[in-house]
């Protein structure tokens, strides 16, 4: 099943959790250059396929591989340099300094907050501010600022990695429109960077827009898979979500509405 | 500020050496003086210097660790569970059959502790479940304790132990040095490396995985560093709670809150405050001395009141 050349693929991966199977049998290859988008009803299982391909949980069948390596196989420092995670609704624990909050991101590159930085880091953190336009936040606190604020600086903590895949866990959640456009506008431009982006969200219009690719998963498994305008297709994400959906177009791209409870 | 820190320590060890009953031991010029810094004070003073950073260093990495800021080796029962770990080798003969069978059991009993918090924090709901165990380890640790001295024989046993588990470094001869100073120093060793992993833990345990710590070793290693650290501490001086809970609080907003780089500046606060402590209950116009735990407990219960009305609500309920 394994394409080659893809980035990322898992390949009949299962997932159980206390018996109750989460994901079964995920066939799927993720290539670099393009933003996928993970979509599906709530309890589909998205957000544990992407724990699943950053190599945070066991899978209790088949396996996920970076370049054709199963990831289980591959030791955690290169998974960390190779593989950057945003959880969902990520958060520190610390009121750090924005810049030591971006810092971290270096770790995998071995850096150490507690020594000075080398070039190389700086260099790469300021990059991953410049991204977020956040320079001008980079010596508040994190918990001074606006939780759209703190969202952008966690984003630049996992593009600091500059790794080959970017995985991100609903990054726009709770976000306002202009925080959600300019995120999303950032993974493109990660994407558009060479890296395999992955994301899982939670509206459909913002997937229409700006994924190459969509993942609808429900019911545990890929009920469709393709561009926008086939998995986003009416008829597919009806089932997937028990929703009758009307579709409205706007500048050439399909946009699927919520309309109608199915009985 | 590690250099500030570390010429006040060395002013209060000299200090230290040169307060008590016999004040400037050394300018009695005769062997009974030098028996004084040799025998009493400098046992005492070095024991004061390591038990005192060691405390703030567990502090500092279990604050890191189970990302709380209360979180403090007395306040959450791993000094408790050391301590009772060390009367039931006291009081089953195994402390005089075998020396290092005291500081082993302290040790042990830390370890325990940690391993249970870590549990806890692991798969609860962050402060609230983590100062319930802490509840629980220290009720189950002075119930146990309790139950031991009620069977041993000795009918001093409850007053030898109450005053030995308010915590002193009172007569503690070169022998105790010895035994425990090894182990902490160990410790200390074991988790001082792991700075960068407990900053990456700032972000949760499954980020911190991410970014490449391998938290099950890294939870192995601190449990170990800290047991060797608070378990010997305890073995030979007691419960001296609050040093690791206040020397954090102390240093974080110098360093920008950033975990790991508490560890250090942590350990030469809690070196400095039980040094100083130390000082402070030999001068006290107290009819005995005052015990060094009951003192830093005097003072640094007020303090966790504080740092608890005065930690932000957003930092503290994660």
């Amino acid at each position: 099943m394994t394409k080659t050349g893809s980035t990322l693929s898992v390949s009949g991966l299962v997932s159980r959790r206390d018996h109750a199977v989460v994901l079964d049998g995920i066939d799927l290859a993720f290539d670099a250059g393009q933003v996928t988008a993970i979509v599906g009803p709530n309890g589909a299982g998205k957000t544990t396929l992407l724990r699943h391909l950053a190599g945070l949980d066991t899978p209790s069948a088949g396996q996920v591989q970076l370049r054709g390596q199963p990831l289980a196989s591959l030791g955690s420092a290169i998974r960390a340099w190779s593989i950057a995670y945003l959880p969902q609704a990520a958060s520190a624990y610390w009121p750090l300094r924005a810049r030591d909050l971006v810092a971290l991101g270096r770790l995998p590159h071995g850096a150490d907050l507690s020594r000075p930085l080398r070039t190389q880091d700086v260099a790469a953190i300021q990059r991953a501010l410049e991204r977020v336009d956040g320079v001008g936040l980079a010596d508040r606190p994190i918990d001074t600022m606006s939780q759209g604020e703190r969202a952008r600086m966690m984003m630049a903590r996992a593009l600091a990695t500059e790794a080959g895949v970017f995985l991100a866990d609903e990054p726009v959640a709770s976000l306002d429109p202009a925080y959600a456009l300019e995120t999303m506008g950032i993974l493109r431009a990660e994407a558009a960077r060479g890296a395999c982006v992955i994301v899982v969200l939670h509206d459909l219009g913002l997937a229409a827009r700006f994924a190459d690719r969509i993942v609808v998963l429900a019911n545990h498994k890929v009920a469709a898979d393709g561009p926008p305008s086939v998995a986003l297709a009416a008829g597919v994400i009806d089932v997937a979500y028990g929703v009758t959906f009307r579709h409205v177009t706007i500048d050439g791209i399909s946009q699927p509405v919520a309309w109608e409870r199915q009985e | 500020m590690n250099r500030w820190l570390l010429l006040l320590i060395a002013a209060l060890y000299l200090l230290s050496l040169a307060v008590g009953p016999a004040w400037w031991p050394w300018r009695l010029g005769n062997e009974v003086g030098w028996a004084i810094v040799w025998e009493l004070r400098l046992p005492r003073a070095t024991l004061g210097l390591l038990i005192g950073g060691v405390l703030g260093l567990s502090g500092a990495v279990l604050q890191g660790w189970l990302r709380n800021p209360l979180a403090e080796p007395g306040v959450i029962g791993v000094s408790a569970c050391a301590g009772f770990a060390a009367v039931c080798a006291f009081y089953s003969g195994l402390a005089a059959a075998f020396a290092l069978a005291l500081p082993l059991a302290g040790i042990a009993g830390a370890a325990v502790a940690v391993a249970l918090l870590m549990g806890a924090v692991r798969s609860g709901t962050g402060t609230v479940s983590l100062l319930l165990m802490g509840v629980a380890i220290n009720a189950i640790a002075a119930a146990l304790i309790s139950l031991v001295l009620a069977l041993s024989p000795n009918p001093f046993a409850y007053q030898e132990i109450s005053l030995w588990l308010a915590g002193s470094i009172v007569d503690r001869d070169l022998h105790y040095l010895a035994m425990a100073a090894p182990f902490m120093i160990l410790g200390a060793a074991i988790v001082l490396g792991a700075g960068r992993w407990i900053d990456a833990l700032s972000l949760g345990e499954d980020t911190a995985r991410s970014l490449g710590a391998d938290t099950r070793s890294l939870g192995l290693r601190l449990t170990l560093g800290v047991g060797l650290m608070v378990g010997a501490a305890t073995s030979v001086a007691g419960v001296i709670g609050f040093v690791g809970l206040i020397a954090p609080h102390l240093v974080r907003a110098k360093v920008g809150f950033r975990p790991g780089a508490t560890l250090v500046p942590s350990m030469l606060v809690g070196a400095a405050l039980v040094l100083g402590a130390d000082v402070v209950v030999r001068l006290l116009p107290t009819a005995s001395e005052l015990q060094l735990g009951v003192f830093t407990s005097l003072v640094g219960a007020p303090f966790l009141v504080r740092a608890v009305r005065r930690a932000h609500a957003a930092w503290l309920a994660t």
